[in-house]
């Protein structure tokens, strides 16, 4: 990922950081400039720290950034506000995953850019 | 009065046990446990570094000082393992908890008393009404040469301490260092593992320098080991610190609770800091508490703490040591361990 665009878009990996539009409610996660219901306005709202599966996915062909972490673990958790979110799960054994079962946001490491590049951060989720 | 308003941990769930290293190097583990007194370690997962520990810790020490982290004036990372050799650990910590941009930032570095320098430094600022409230953090995924003694012990973790001057957990009393220039252990620029001075670690670096520290400090205060309820003293070992613990007059149940090095190792900068973390996790109000680190090259910094009544508001507010230490465990064999640890070298 470019380094602009990785800076850009720390206060959501970092920060869990999300937007609720002041029109509707609907809580859009990562934030965006217009909400589906046609407004501009949003207040910001954090991501609740814990949440449920809702459903997941094992990765066992990998892209080459993650090839050395197969098998790994993909979900979309439902955090505590209600918030969907696509993450890894790690810390776990795939058969580990089910659906309904609580997890926590953590800060990791997602990838580095090579041996000699900038070392990218986020969230991704563990069972607890 | 000026102290800690909130006090976290973040410990690795991945471990290795002690036999598990001593069979792969064809050592004698009961010997290693039996002299070391070491049973497993933590080990950092494939996406954890300083920084990433740094954050959970940080965490939960908000979680327990219950501030706004825009008050925070100043960060500082205690560590030998700082993922960049250029740019601050600091900075993705600051960012990632929501405290930039108003805020002074550092990376110390000082072997394995790192972390205490960052602290002595936040209580200084805040002592001098610099800034409301600073963090200090000492954390490490610690190195040690594969077949060496210190593969052991080098482990991952580290501990936050943010200091403040109103709902103090613990109020710092006093602080005394002790430095001198010391070759006991080293890493040059550019080398991957560091290299120590085997047995020159222990009576010339390790002892001189926390005994000079400890006895410093109670000279300073005209306490005594008797008007403490406990001591944490640095553990490259699970020896060393009962050693020194008994040379300084401390009781065994003194030590006992901050002795975390058996089932953690030694996660370096973290080491002290974690030792006092779990200390605090079971201490009370007006529960009196020495914290000695270590620091290679070498020095030692000494506090003195004594717990407030906020303790049992704030206690179970975030994970405790034990709980960290005691659950969860995923034990990895010596294959993925050094995965785990880079030590295999792949292409690009």
């Amino acid at each position: 990922m470019p380094s602009p665009r990785y800076h850009r878009e720390m206060p959501q990996r970092y920060r869990l950081e999300a937007a609720k539009c002041s029109g509707c409610g609907r809580v859009a996660f990562p934030p965006r400039m217009v909400c589906n219901c046609g407004s501009r306005d949003f207040k910001g709202e954090k991501v609740s720290d814990y949440g449920k599966i809702l459903t997941f996915t094992t990765i066992r062909v990998a892209p080459k950034d993650f090839e050395t972490e197969v098998p790994y673990s993909v979900a979309i958790v439902e955090s505590d506000n209600g918030v969907r979110v696509t993450t890894q799960v790690v810390d776990c054994k795939p058969n580990e995953l089910e659906i309904g079962k609580k997890v926590k946001f953590v800060f990791r490491k997602l990838y580095t850019e090579g041996h000699t590049g900038i070392i990218c951060y986020g969230y991704k989720a563990i069972l607890i | 009065m000026v102290g800690i308003v909130g006090y976290g941990s973040y410990l690795p769930r991945y471990r290795i046990k002690v036999d598990e290293i001593a069979k792969q190097w064809g050592r004698d583990a009961e010997a290693v446990r039996r002299g070391l007194l070491l049973k497993e370690k933590t080990v950092p997962a494939l996406d954890e570094d300083t920084i990433t520990i740094s954050v959970e810790a940080a965490r939960n020490a908000l979680r327990r000082a219950e501030i706004d982290p825009a008050d925070i004036g100043a960060v500082y990372i205690g560590s030998e393992s700082h993922p960049y050799a250029v740019k601050p650990s600091g900075t993705v910590v600051a960012e990632a908890l929501g405290v930039v941009p108003e805020v002074h930032i550092a990376d110390y570095e000082f072997a394995c008393k790192a972390g205490t320098e960052a602290m002595f430094v936040a209580f200084s600022l805040v002592s001098a009404d610099q800034m409301k409230y600073a963090l200090a953090i000492g954390a490490d995924t610690s190195q040690g040469a594969p077949g060496d003694a210190l593969e052991f012990s080098a482990s991952a973790g580290g501990s936050a301490f943010i200091f403040g001057k109103d709902k103090i957990v613990a109020e710092l009393l006093h602080t005394y260092s002790y430095t001198t220039d010391t070759p006991d252990f080293w890493r040059r620029e550019g080398a991957f593992y560091p290299l120590h001075g085997g047995r020159f670690t222990g009576q010339p670096a390790y002892f001189k320098h926390i005994l000079g520290a400890g006895e410093g400090i109670l000279k300073k205060s005209g306490l005594k080991a008797s008007d403490f309820n406990y001591a944490v003293f640095h553990m490259p070992n699970g020896k060393f610190p009962l050693t020194v613990g008994k040379k300084l007059g401390f009781k065994r149940e003194q030590l006992e609770p901050g002795w975390v090095v058996p089932l953690m190792g030694n996660t370096y900068s973290g080491s002290s800091p974690t030792g006092f973390s779990a200390t605090l996790d079971i201490a009370k109000k007006g529960d009196m508490i020495l914290l000695v680190s270590f620091g290679s090259g070498a020095g030692s910094d000494a506090f003195i703490f004594k717990v407030t009544e906020r303790i049992d508001e704030v206690r179970d507010k975030a994970d405790k040591v034990r709980d960290m230490l005691e659950t969860n465990r995923i034990y990895l064999d010596y294959g993925h361990y050094a995965k785990f640890r880079g030590k295999i070298i792949m292409n690009d």
